[in-house]
């Protein structure tokens, strides 16, 4: 299986490109970072924030029929989900029933989750995802390679050969605003011809029975308000008790995400259009498992900005597509071992535990300590491959034992420069493939301390 | 057992530790939040024009090229006229699809990011009308701008089977290289006026 050091390596292959992904990703993190000192009281609301998540959980069955009832009494019908399959089979039960042919989507990264597109396609449904970033890698047949910014990996001249295959823009035309123009042109047909709109939901509030959508573009208002079917597919942790908390999410979502003080439309959706229909479909797809596990709950709390993707060292140097899963970066290298910890069990080890996600994070997830506990979960598992763990377990001996560790040092500095290149660097050794060791020294630190006048 | 069972019991089994709800936030407020919403208002790709009084609000549309020179423009705020456009008239949102500018009241706006609140009943009788439009004018009083996002969900009052909308800016995206663009799917220019 490979892991994500395999997947990254054609990107970091190319050097330029890795340059310049790392660099547009930390001219995001830039922009958050003006955004937030540009609020005094920036910390308060992280703390507010992450115990009104945490408040929420220690409620979340009351606050979710709290949910139902206000959602209910708003005209909306409210489904439940125990999975991605009974996921897709109620969205497409409701579109069937309505004969909708064509669908146009706003983002949301749960039907990614549930790999909801195909499903539909493979039933009949033409299906648009109408966000200018996830339409492009759409087109591409790719899935997204980031949570907010979709198509962050790609570069103006590959979104305009792609173009000027799929909607015949000029040959070699590369103009964002040109670009822009085209997908804008040929996505308000798509939504002129939809019966339905599905979107994402950034919050569901358990007092009004409604939900809040966030977007820049305004694609989710001409999804759920042209067509008379709305559809909105959320998370069970997507809930916050009261409409006056949304006044500290939207305060930080979009500061942290993309550096901007709100997003350009901020949609609250208590109810269907009149004459039309309006289904919320709740999901739980394992995260009422995650919710018992101490250690790990807290990543229920992620309002999933990206925040922790733009400033992750090795998000930034890796791509998105290297973790291998729908939600990337630190959080991803959380929430997808919980999902299968064999088949990703080398995501929370892609991290170098530098806590700079943590430090972002606006709701205050501790990333780097769940991924530590994360690799201890994964050792237990013997999800870690044996080389790693065996290598551990006799550093784990050596360094419990100081009279070994002391033998070991002076043998190594004697033996380990004799040794040929082709041993040290054997392949029995992946750390040395990118690294050098350092020359042995003359003698250890314990001696020289001994040599030190006192 | 059904769905929904399951899912709440499985979240009963697993209920973490009660924990209770932090204080209210007191946020940031302005010596200036006028200055403060025109600023952000900028930075959003959107416009800001003054004006002294309702009487004042024609002559201030005068000044906007987008205005004058629409063929067709739908008004919801009183006094102001539309042009060859009855939304009464259109059934089928879809036919909203051409009219170039629309003229939307706001209830406020809010200092620290240039939102205005528009409340769904102010729509009537097509709630897309604010996103389907190429321009977009609000009127919002000068009076109505609070300083924060907490005052401002403490002015919003609920109602059953209702819609609400802060909009701060036009339509934008910057999905291509991170490079902003303005006009993504909704409207191509957001100009506030304050009254």
């Amino acid at each position: 299986m490979t892991g994500h050091a395999e997947k990254s390596a054609a990107f970091v292959a190319d050097e330029d490109r890795t340059h310049w992904h790392d660099q547009s990703l930390w001219f995001v993190r830039t922009k958050r970072d003006r955004q937030a000192s540009a609020i005094p009281e920036w910390e308060a609301l992280r703390e507010a924030a992450s115990a009104i998540k945490t408040h929420t959980l220690s409620r979340l069955a009351d606050y979710l029929e709290e949910f139902e009832r206000n959602a209910t009494a708003n005209g909306i019908q409210v489904h439940w989900a125990r999975d991605a399959a009974e996921h897709n089979a109620i969205v497409h039960q409701i579109l069937a029933s309505h004969g909708v042919t064509h669908l146009v989507k706003s983002k949301s990264m749960l039907t990614e989750e549930c790999h909801l597109n195909p499903y539909l396609e493979a039933r009949g449904i033409e299906v648009t995802d109408t966000d200018l970033g996830e339409r492009i890698v759409q087109l591409r047949k790719e899935p997204p390679s980031h949570i907010v910014m979709p198509a962050i990996h790609l570069k103006r001249e590959e979104i305009g050969e792609l173009f000027h295959i799929e909607l015949g823009t000029e040959k070699g035309a590369s103009d964002p605003k040109y670009l822009t123009e085209a997908a804008r042109g040929h996505l308000r047909s798509k939504f002129m011809g939809a019966q339905a709109g599905l979107t994402g939901v950034n919050f569901a509030v358990a007092e009004t029975g409604g939900v809040v959508v966030c977007t820049n573009e305004g694609n989710a208002d001409m999804g759920a308000s042209l067509p008379k079917l709305h559809i909105a597919c959320m998370g069970i942790e997507k809930l916050i008790p009261r409409a006056a908390h949304l006044g500290v999410f939207l305060r930080l979502l979009a500061r942290s995400g993309t550096g901007q003080p709100i997003t350009g439309y901020t949609s609250h959706f208590n109810g269907p259009l009149r004459g039309g229909e309006m289904h919320v479909v709740i999901v739980d797809n394992g995260r009422s498992r995650i919710l018992g596990q101490e250690a790990f709950r807290r990543s229920l709390g992620c309002i999933r900005c990206g925040a922790c993707m733009n400033t992750c060292p090795v998000y930034r140097r890796s791509g998105g597509y290297s973790y291998g899963y729908t939600v990337p970066g630190p959080i991803g290298s959380i929430l997808a071992p919980q999902r299968d910890p064999q088949k990703y069990a080398s995501l929370p080890f892609a991290s170098s535990l530098c806590g700079s996600c943590t430090d972002v994070c606006p709701v205050k997830i501790d990333l780097h300590h769940q991924l530590l506990a994360f690799r201890k979960v994964l050792v237990d598992l013997k999800a870690v491959p044996l080389q790693k763990r065996l290598s551990m377990a006799v550093m784990g001996f050596v360094l419990s034992h100081p009279s070994l560790y002391r033998m070991g040092g002076g043998l190594m500095r004697v033996i380990v420069p004799r040794l040929p290149r082709s041993l040290v660097y054997g392949s029995w050794n992946p750390w040395g493939i990118q690294r050098e060791i350092p020359p042995m020294p003359q003698q250890s630190f314990r001696d020289l301390i001994r040599k030190e006048p006192s | 057992m059904s769905s929904r069972s399951a899912i709440l019991d499985s979240l009963r089994q697993n209920v973490p530790p009660a924990a209770s709800l932090p204080a209210p936030i007191t946020g940031i407020s302005y010596v200036a939040p006028i200055k403060q919403f025109e600023e952000t208002l900028t930075i959003a790709g959107g416009v800001l024009v003054r004006a002294t009084g309702p009487q004042d609000l024609a002559s201030a549309l005068a000044d906007i090229d987008v205005y004058t020179s629409a063929a067709k423009v739908a008004s919801l705020v009183p006094g102001i006229p539309s042009r060859n456009v009855d939304l009464s008239a259109i059934d089928d949102p879809h036919d909203l699809e051409g009219i170039d500018v629309a003229v939307i009241p706001g209830k406020f706006g809010v200092a620290e990011n240039a939102a205005v609140w528009i409340p769904g009943e102010t729509l009537t009788p097509h709630r897309s009308i604010f996103v389907i439009v190429q321009h977009l004018i609000l009127v919002v009083p000068a009076s109505e701008i609070v300083d924060n996002l907490h005052q401002a969900y403490e002015r919003i009052q609920w109602s059953p089977n209702s819609f609400g909308i802060f909009i701060s800016g036009p339509s934008k995206t910057a999905d291509i290289e991170q490079s902003l663009v303005i006009g993504a799917h909704g409207a191509r220019s957001c100009t506030v006026i304050l009254l």
